[in-house]
């Protein structure tokens, strides 16, 4: 008896998923995968050594990553945690890149040929700092030395093997360490910094063994503020607490002095404070005021002078030493579409050891930071290189006047996506530039057939191969019959919106919004959401689909908002404009007009709803659906879930007719301390229900779906186990969810968990929701489903009435009926902690569903919607059985081969979205985070088509030698019958 | 008969409240059993996560601090409003407090008094039927010192609470002595589009039901026998040697196929030459190609 029930197992699982996995040569067709490494903020080449150039860079996604520079490839990378942010970036020994990461506390060395970690050591101190890492020429004991000052305290560790030498506390408590120098060719270092924020205070350090040597204080009774540049290895510069008074710091030989030079001496017309540049640059260094960058030069006797008076953006990168005793440094101008890169040597403003040109695309933006890198030239010159990192975050590599390679960083942070269609292709639009002649057409056909009969050689089969990957079919600009080639229009952190090809994920347009644009008005804009605005059906030929991006103009809710109208085929900017009110919520509306822009309401922090487009025609049709439109809105800080109706006026002075106020429906009041809202989620609007009947075949029943696209899915955690996971025990912690009418602020269904904890990752699809979430009492990590079912459409079970019309299936459905529904639950153990899930979405809702989970491997794997039925019991019986109900088990399976993502890795997964494909079987999915992977996904197969391997050539060759045989022998037979009537 | 109607009396009076319009009826709740405990049966099913989740409240003037597991009495109001009107008592619930001996404390045998509408009220009401707006209700969120942190509101169209009399349906969720959220509306549908019709009696009949938090099913744990039964525990299941028809019937019916084939060929040879004038013809009714070509 068990062996067959092990057999039925088995069967049923083997039979559950047979091709979800992919083959080898089937890596690639549909999917694509993209690597990038978010926005650059410190650089260090390597280039010193023959053999393959580099750049070790650091960046804002706490990524490190070793760049070719060659081609901006990533030679590898390392993704830090997500609160592992790197401070410093040095290369030591010519072989380790050392780090210094999660402020200051963790310092690791990596192998720079193949990243693999040497060595990690940990620091730690008596209090929170800034945290510098310099890379000195000390030698103790053979080790070379790089100190370190974090958390408050001085650390020198060996580069060989991460152990600490010496560490020294600094007796001063408001000591605020600005610089650590080590003077060239000398022992010791000094450690700089201001206290009590009037005083200068200054340390020389014996770098062998952390011995204090000297310390020196001055007051100042000005204050200082902000950054200091160095001018040299004694002198530092910085300014006052007002911004107008330069001060130069100079502290030879333990002496301190503090030299004030007003600005408005330098600067005549000088407005207002300026901000110093932190750089290090011998003898120079740069302020800004306003827009306008002044560089100052500060000669031997102290005195500074005024060198040049930068109208124009400009980016000022760090020193490069290229001889002994002489250093140059980068500069990038913006000068109209063209930036200008010049290096300067240090003491010698005038003379330029380069100067170049280079033509940029406007939709990068400004430059944000210059690395420069030097080479010997073939003719034994001096040649530069530079990295750029642009306000879009993309990174470039400009050399000899060109932009040798350009890498899209921006891509690493996307904020939402939305998809559109591709043009309807039509006799006018030519294609004709990807389509293929008739000679390759057959020619590739030949190769086909000749595959598919085993005769192709090797050769033969690697050119098949590249054909299939690099088909211009799938790349086209033009819709197909399945759906699969469409527009993902994504919109990233730097406010720049992309136009990426699901067929092969090249960006067709990428726009800088100038609405997103940092300006007077708008501080720091950014974006919020991004949906599809006009989507024509019946002007599809002749107008272009458009999408909405709403932004705001700082971090707080009450910000002003700022909307703006883009193409979604072109990329160009229709309209932009900022708004008068805040946006704290964006609702799509079921209606469009006769344009077919979808009205859209805005919500500010005032509660107030503002109808977009603003015209006659959008008032009159909001006008009618009035009194059906229903909003709420989650206050997650103090647990209050609220839901409102319109007015028919805001309430404001300003008489604008597209405003409406709002009225309080109801109220749910969490109490504040045992409840804490975690998450909210809620039915994706465009989702397709194929129908609501579900057959119970066990019994011979049908269960109605309740399915409402109303319904709030709720999880609240105690607020004592809002923290880590095992910060409290299993009696203190719980989590409760709740399903919520959003109409009539009805609860549904109230759980409770108990000994559980978030964080919660839940989805929510047609009439179940699924959430992830912590067992504390069983230490692993649950999912529990809820289906909900409606019992009050069950008595339109009866044929006859269904016959004679007595049902009540056509009648409109109102959430003020008192709604009786069941809930049916189940919870699994599932082995993975998870980053973000998903359902597949299919064009039709036939389909069956699966889900995608994104788990912490930064993987995304498909897990059947049936192994988490809340109907599965240990013994089903044999309807069940036949119906799909597995036998119940304790914990989720993990197929390897169900991973979707086959063997890469999503690197930073953050969303995974599903897109319907016309096609019923097929649903496509992109996952983002750092990387981008997008692939075609069948949940049941491509029941619906043929397989992309199936040949046609041959199936027509087939039928034509059939034919041919048949006339041959027709033709031989009448022969033979001549003859033998004949005979 | 009779029994089915016993049966159907007990369910009323278990879910109805004794209202005023009524005559006299025991203001007695008989207590569901589900929802509130039954009187007098033994100690009702404790929700044991109220002791850790609901921090008591303490309220001296309240409560009587008298033995363990003692029961107080607390009245909070109802207040309702009309579309966007100021709100105003309509009733008042009565319940009593059950303080567990760990600290817990769970409302019980909730009864509700409701106002009857002033003529005012009325005029209110029919001005809202026949705006077809909102009639508004609140309750403190929390019993013991209202009204809490905020008030939960809800709301229903007004027409959809008019049937002979006017009849509303309470459903509260409480979480020890705070009120969460109150599910308030028509006991029935309440189909769309919303007709105008006027109650026949101005007296409401409430129905009142107080929900706690249900647990959620444990994950099922499974022992070692059934896990073992799965997989084996490592080691790897063999699938039982399939019958021989079973492995290779995609060969076995073609292989039939051509030898029925074979068999009537040579069934049909003898014939041919049995008959041995006319051959050829002979030949033609079995190969159906050549048949067809001779018809032409």
């Amino acid at each position: 008896m068990p062996i067959t029930h092990a057999f039925l197992l088995f069967f049923i699982f083997s039979s559950l998923q047979p091709t979800l996995s992919l083959y080898e040569d089937q890596v690639g067709l549909t999917d694509w995968h993209q690597q990038y490494i978010g926005k650059v903020k410190q650089a260090v080449f390597h280039t010193h050594k023959t053999g393959r150039k580099r750049v070790v860079v650091s960046t804002e996604d706490n990524v490190i990553a070793t760049l070719d520079l060659r081609r901006g490839e990533i030679f590898w990378r390392h993704v830090l945690g997500h609160n592992d942010v790197v401070d410093g970036i040095v290369i030591a020994l010519g072989k380790y890149v050392i780090t210094l990461s999660s402020e200051g506390s963790i310092l690791r060395a990596w192998n720079l040929p193949d990243g693999q970690m040497v060595w990690e050591s940990s620091l730690h101190g008596p209090k929170h700092s800034k945290s510098l890492l310099v890379m000195t020429n000390v030698v103790i004991e053979k080790d070379n030395v790089v100190i370190i000052f974090s958390n408050g305290r001085l650390h020198a560790v060996s580069c060989i093997d991460g152990e600490v030498l010496w560490n020294k506390d600094f007796e001063v408590e408001s000591l605020k360490v600005q610089k650590v120098i080590q003077p060239p060719g000398s022992n010791f270092v000094y450690v700089v910094g201001f206290a009590a924020s009037s005083h200068f205070e200054m340390y020389q350090i014996n770098a062998k063994n952390g011995e204090l040597l000297k310390h020196e204080s001055a007051a100042f009774s000005g204050g200082f503020s902000g950054e200091v540049s160095l001018v040299s290895s004694e002198t530092l510069v910085a300014l006052d607490s007002t911004g107008l008074i330069l001060l130069r710091i100079r502290f030879h030989k333990g002496n301190v002095s503090i030299q004030q030079t007003p600005i408005s001496n330098l600067v005549e017309d000088s407005l207002g404070p300026a901000v110093i540049i932190p750089s290090s640059i011998m003898e120079l260094f740069a302020i800004k005021i306003n827009a306008v960058t002044i560089f100052i030069r500060v000669t031997g006797t102290g005195k500074l002078e005024v060198v040049e008076k930068a109208n124009h953006e400009t980016a000022v990168g760090d020193a490069l030493s290229i001889s002994e005793g002489q250093q140059a440094f980068g500069l990038v101008q913006h000068a109209g579409r063209d930036i200008h890169l010049t290096v300067k040597l240090a003491h010698d403003w005038g003379g330029d050891l380069l100067k170049e040109s280079i033509k940029m695309d406007q939709q990068r933006g400004l430059v944000h930071k210059v690395f420069i890198n030097n080479y010997v030239r073939t003719d034994g010159s001096y040649g530069f290189r530079a990295l750029i990192v642009m306000e879009d975050h993309s990174l470039l590599l400009l050399q000899q006047g060109a932009i040798v390679w350009s890498r899209e960083d921006g891509l690493a942070s996307i904020i939402d996506v939305t998809t559109s269609e591709l043009p309807v292709e039509r006799a006018g639009v030519s294609v004709a530039k990807v389509e293929l002649n008739l000679f390759e057409w057959l020619k590739g056909h030949m190769l086909k057939l000749k595959g598919t009969l085993m005769l192709a050689s090797p050769e033969d089969i690697a050119a098949i191969q590249y054909m299939r990957l690099k088909s211009s079919e799938k790349s086209k600009m033009t819709r197909d019959h399945n759906g699969f080639r469409k527009l993902l229009i994504a919109l990233t952190r730097a406010g720049k919106l992309f136009a990426l090809h699901t067929g092969d994920g090249r960006i067709v347009w990428s726009l800088l919004l100038q609405s997103l644009h940092k300006s007077e008005a708008c501080q720091h804009p950014i974006g919020l959401n991004l949906c599809p605005w006009q989507v024509p059906h019946h002007h599809a030929l002749d107008e272009n689909p458009s999408v909405l991006v709403v932004g705001r103009c700082g971090p707080s809710s009450d910000a002003p908002g700022v909307i703006s109208f883009v193409d979604s085929y072109t990329g160009k900017e229709l309209s932009s404009s900022s708004l008068v009110h805040s946006v704290a919520q964006v609702i799509p509306l079921p209606y469009t007009d006769s344009t077919e822009q979808r009205l859209h309401l805005l919500i500010d922090a005032d509660k107030h709803a503002h109808l977009y487009p603003k015209t006659p025609e959008a008032i009159g049709i909001f006008q009618r659906e009035f009194s059906n439109i229903y909003w709420y809105s989650v206050e997650d800080d103090n647990g209050i879930i609220k839901g409102y109706a319109l007015k028919s006026k805001c309430d404001g002075t300003v008489a604008d007719k597209f405003c409406f106020g709002s009225r309080e429906l109801w109220s749910i009041v969490l109490p504040s301390e045992s409840e804490k809202i975690i998450a909210t989620v809620t039915r994706k609007l465009n989702e397709a229900v194929h129908t609501q009947a579900k057959l119970i075949a066990a019994d011979q029943d049908v269960m109605y779906k309740y399915i409402s696209r109303n319904l709030l899915f709720v999880a609240t955690v105690a607020p004592k186990a809002s923290g880590e996971i095992g910060s409290v025990t299993p009696e203190e912690s719980w989590l409760v969810v709740y399903l919520i009418d959003t109409v009539t602020g009805f609860v549904l269904h109230r759980v409770t968990h108990h000994g559980s904890q978030g964080p919660v990752e839940a989805v929510f699809s047609e009439n179940w929701v699924v959430y992830h979430y912590f067992n504390l009492r069983a230490h692993r990590y649950e999912m529990s489903v809820i289906e909900i079912y409606d019992q009050s459409w069950a008595d339109n079970k009866d044929v006859w009435k269904l016959v004679v019309g007595k049902h009540n299936l056509t009648s409109p459905i109102s959430s003020y009926s008192r709604s009786e529904v069941v809930t049916k639950s189940q919870s699994y153990f599932f082995t993975h902690s998870l980053k973000a899930i998903a359902v597949t979405s299919t064009a039709k809702g036939i389909t069956s569903k699966q889900l995608l989970i994104g788990t912490i491997g930064d993987q995304v794997l498909a897990l059947d919607k049936r192994f988490l039925d809340p109907r599965r019991s240990v013994n089903p019986t044999q309807a069940e059985r036949e119906e799909g109900i597995i036998p119940l088990t304790d914990s989720l399976p993990i197929i390897p081969q169900s991973y979707i993502t086959h063997n890469l890795r999503v690197e930073g997964l953050r969303g995974i979205i599903t897109v319907p494909a016309k096609l019923e079987s097929t649903t496509l999915v992109f996952a983002h985070g750092l990387d981008l992977f997008f692939t075609h996904f069948a949940p049941s197969r491509t029941y619906d088509s043929l397989t992309e391997d199936f040949s046609c050539a041959l199936l027509l060759i087939t039928i034509v030698v059939l034919v041919a045989a048949i006339f041959v022998t027709w033709v031989l037979s009448q022969r033979k019958e001549l003859q033998d009537k004949w005979r | 008969m009779d029994t089915i109607k016993v049966v159907a009396a007990i369910i009323l009076t278990i879910y109805l409240f004794p209202f005023l319009s009524f005559g006299f009826q025991s203001d007695e709740l008989l207590v569901d059993d589900e929802e509130f405990g039954l009187e007098g049966a033994p100690q009702p099913r404790f929700p044991e996560p109220t002791s850790t989740r609901s921090a008591p409240v303490t309220t001296a003037t309240r409560k009587r601090h008298s033995d363990l597991d003692s029961d107080s009495k607390i009245e909070f109001s109802l207040d309702h409003a009309f579309g966007d009107s100021d709100f105003s008592p309509a009733g008042t619930f009565s319940a009593r407090i059950k303080t567990w001996s760990h600290g817990g404390q769970t409302l019980t045998k909730l009864r509700f008094s409701r106002n009857n509408f002033t003529s005012e009220e009325q005029k209110k009401f029919k001005n809202l039927l026949e705006s077809d707006d909102f009639y508004r209700i609140r309750l403190p969120s929390n019993v013991l010192s209202p009204p809490g942190r905020d008030f939960i509101i809800s709301s229903v169209k007004a027409r959809c609470l008019p049937r002979e009399g006017l009849d509303e349906h309470f459903v509260i969720h409480l979480e020890g002595v705070n009120v969460l959220a109150v599910n308030y509306g028509s006991p029935g549908s309440c189909s769309y589009p919303r007709n105008l019709k006027l109650p026949v009696k101005w007296s409401f009949s409430s129905y009142t039901v107080l929900k706690n938090s249900e647990q959620a099913p444990r994950a099922p744990i499974f022992t070692e026998e059934i896990l073992g039964g799965e997989n084996g525990g490592g080691e790897v299941v063999q699938p039982p040697e399939r019958s021989f028809w079973a492995k290779y019937w995609m060969y076995l019916i073609p292989l039939g196929l051509i030898i029925t084939n074979a068999i009537t060929q040579a069934m049909n040879m003898p014939e041919e030459q049995a008959t041995g004038q006319v051959p050829a013809s002979a030949g033609m009714v079995q190969r159906g190609p050549s048949s067809a070509a001779r018809r032409r």
